[in-house]
């Protein structure tokens, strides 16, 4: 008998092999490693900020503000390395601590003043949208020859596939927060917050620190993410990545997260990205589907992991 | 003044309305041409009925979603049911219906279906508020598309045209919209119990529950009136532009929506509610706009001064920060 807590993540990666199965039957070319490895490629910033979003899903919160961030620290590096001359090495450090302070920021008001998660986030996509536009309106190209270098870095794979800088940052990532959700204290903690405040507060968890690092985390993947996506686009725009902290919440909760906290798997969110990719791919070798058929499917998905996440924890 | 103070049912509407004179009043130094008022052609001129027209929408909004946030949810999904509403319209009228009252009913239907779908899954389901209206949220701006099949679909019909540029009274419609459904839902809230029962449900689910109180058919009834505001909202500005443009009617608007109940000073976490303090908290958020606007301030620092007001806001609505406040008034008197 198959553990219950594992049936969600089962039923995750069964639905991403199905439909990379029906999409293999019916075109000839969808069933390759290129295919698969550039999901991987397509959605590595998506991943990284899904990463931090599980961990905040996980003790209970949300935060909408990883577009925002995304978008900001582009900008923020634009205008760094094409106006002020910086190096993108010293430019990388200084936003990551921008965007980590961001987020302490933001868990800091939500601990200390018990306010919602949602609209201090929600405060903290304005306040990251605003700073942005407010640098630059206009979309800021950026060109340098470590960005060159960094899009050429990389290696083949047997089949045609490529593996990239974007590739190997998300892998990376993805092995972190395993070991630190699963491997250390501090991801005990993220899951005790999770299952029960006030149990965890009597276990001795400090909910201060721990709430503030969660979402310090998770804006710093998303300041991550946003260096990864400047990668892709060679620019920095305040409008860029708009809703992805909506795509991040529903890979989490495709990923078999319990949106009520304490309880998933950062391995179930790289599945959820992977689906929603798959569901894009499928729909741009099809030719026939309109684009907007994603945003449906995705709206399905997600309604039919919740009612089973329902399901689920009833019978418990 | 102090008799004033002390009425807690009056002490809650004195942050929102002072708010509210400041604004104007900065605009009055600003431009004192502000509050001018011309009668023309019988309709009134000027930049307070533009404020108010321009309102409508969010105010519209705001109305349902105080109800739903005082049961202790929340609708992210007004903003894609607005795109839905505007797009069925737009559909019956490009394929050759010409009653308003179909054009409407229609629109209506696919508002109130859409609050029904959050409504089953928040109430029936017990899902969480934010996801469950996320589900519609994402899936909603794809219908819509559908409907529109990619398109912006244009349209000349001007009995539904009227919705949104019309005049009644000397003053625009969708103000008197506004109005009429103000006075409607109120009515409803105030004149019978449901506003009780919401209240209830919002305050203590469980213990309302042990009243006798369907807390589950209550939390549909909200968000299908959230629903409806909706629907009416996305008519209105889908007549305004004479077309349907599934990709941004009503984008980012559940967020205004928000802030207007927050602004008004209702919990997040449900309970009593006000319908005056959200419109109130509405007109706030508009006139905050026009406000940088007439300053000369560029338009870029829309979004920052705005997400600085929201966590002001916050702030002062947060015990602890009382208290921190007022102990460093106490810590300035002693040493000061």
């Amino acid at each position: 008998m198959v553990n219950r807590k594992f049936i969600p993540l089962i039923v995750t990666c069964c639905l991403f092999f199905l439909l990379f199965g029906i999409g293999s039957i019916q075109f000839e070319s969808f069933g390759t490693s290129r295919v698969f490895f550039n999901l991987l490629t397509d959605n590595a910033f998506l991943i990284i900020a899904a990463v931090g979003m599980t961990f905040v899903i996980l003790s209970g919160g949300i935060d909408l503000s990883v577009g925002a961030v995304i978008a900001l620290t582009g900008v923020i590096s634009s205008v760094l390395i094409s106006q002020y001359n910086w190096h993108p090495l010293a430019v990388f450090p200084f936003v990551l601590l921008l965007g980590t302070g961001f987020g302490a920021a933001m868990g800091a008001l939500i601990y200390f003043y018990k306010l919602q998660p949602f609209i201090v986030t929600l405060a903290g996509m304005f306040l990251a949208r605003g700073l942005a536009s407010v640098i630059s309106e206009e979309s800021i190209p950026i060109t340098h020859e470590f960005y060159d270098a960094v899009s050429m870095f990389g290696f083949e794979l047997p089949g045609g596939a490529w593996i990239g800088t974007s590739t190997i940052i998300c892998l990376l990532v993805l092995i972190a927060a395993i070991v630190v959700a699963h491997y250390t204290r501090f991801g005990g903690r993220v899951y005790a917050l999770g299952g029960d405040n006030n149990s965890a507060a009597l276990m001795g968890v400090p909910l201060a620190s721990t709430t503030i690092s969660i979402y310090a985390t998770s804006s710093f993947l998303a300041t991550l993410s946003g260096i990864v996506y400047s990668f892709y686009t060679f620019s920095g725009y305040s409008l860029a990545a708009v809703g992805v902290e909506l795509d991040a919440i529903a890979a989490v909760v495709i990923g078999g997260t319990l949106l009520t906290g304490g309880y998933g798997y950062v391995i179930g969110t790289l599945v959820g990205v992977l689906i929603m990719g798959v569901v894009q791919t499928y729909i741009s070798f099809d030719g026939t589907l309109s684009s907007w058929w994603t945003k449906i499917v995705i709206g399905i998905l997600l309604f039919c992991f919740i009612a089973m996440q329902r399901v689920l924890s009833r019978g418990r | 003044m102090n008799a004033f103070l002390s009425n807690p049912q009056l002490r809650r509407y004195l942050w929102p309305v002072a708010g509210l004179l400041l604004l104007l009043l900065i605009n009055l130094i600003i431009s004192p041409e502000f509050f001018n008022l011309t009668f023309k052609d019988g309709r009134f001129y000027g930049s307070l009925i533009d404020v108010l027209n321009r309102a409508a929408p969010i105010a519209l909004l705001a109305i349902g979603m105080t109800l739903v946030i005082a049961t202790g949810g929340v609708d992210l999904s007004v903003g894609s049911v607005m795109a839905i509403a505007g797009a069925v319209s737009a559909y019956l009228i490009v394929s050759g219906v010409d009653s308003l009252t179909v054009i409407i009913a229609g629109g209506l239907a696919a508002g109130l279906v859409g609050g029904m779908i959050n409504g089953l899954l928040v109430g029936y389901m017990n899902i969480q508020p934010i996801v469950a209206t996320l589900i519609l949220m994402v899936a909603g701006r794809g219908v819509a598309q559908l409907i529109n099949e990619g398109q912006i679909v244009t349209f000349q019909h001007e009995a539904f045209s009227f919705l949104g540029t019309g005049y009644f009274l000397g003053l625009p419609f969708p103000i008197i919209l506004v109005i009429i459904t103000f006075v409607l839902v109120q009515l409803l809230m105030r004149r019978t119990a449901l506003g009780l029962y919401v209240e209830a449900v919002g305050a203590n689910a469980s213990a309302s529950r042990y009243l006798g109180i369907n807390a589950r058919a209550i939390k549909l009834s909200v968000y299908c009136l959230a629903g409806l505001c909706a629907a009416l909202a996305g008519m209105i500005a889908a007549a305004d532009i004479k077309g349907s443009d599934a990709n941004n009617a009503g984008l980012w608007l559940e967020l205004d929506a928000i802030l207007a109940v927050v602004i008004g000073g209702a919990s997040l976490m449900g309970g009593r509610f006000s319908l005056v303090l959200s419109i109130i908290g509405a007109l706030i958020i508009q006139t905050l706009t026009v406000t940088i606007i007439m300053s000369g301030i560029p338009p870029k620092f829309n979004l920052l001064i705005k997400a600085s007001a929201i966590i002001l806001v916050l702030l002062m609505q947060s015990p602890r920060f009382q208290q921190q406040l007022s102990s460093l008034m106490l810590w300035r008197k002693r040493h000061g």
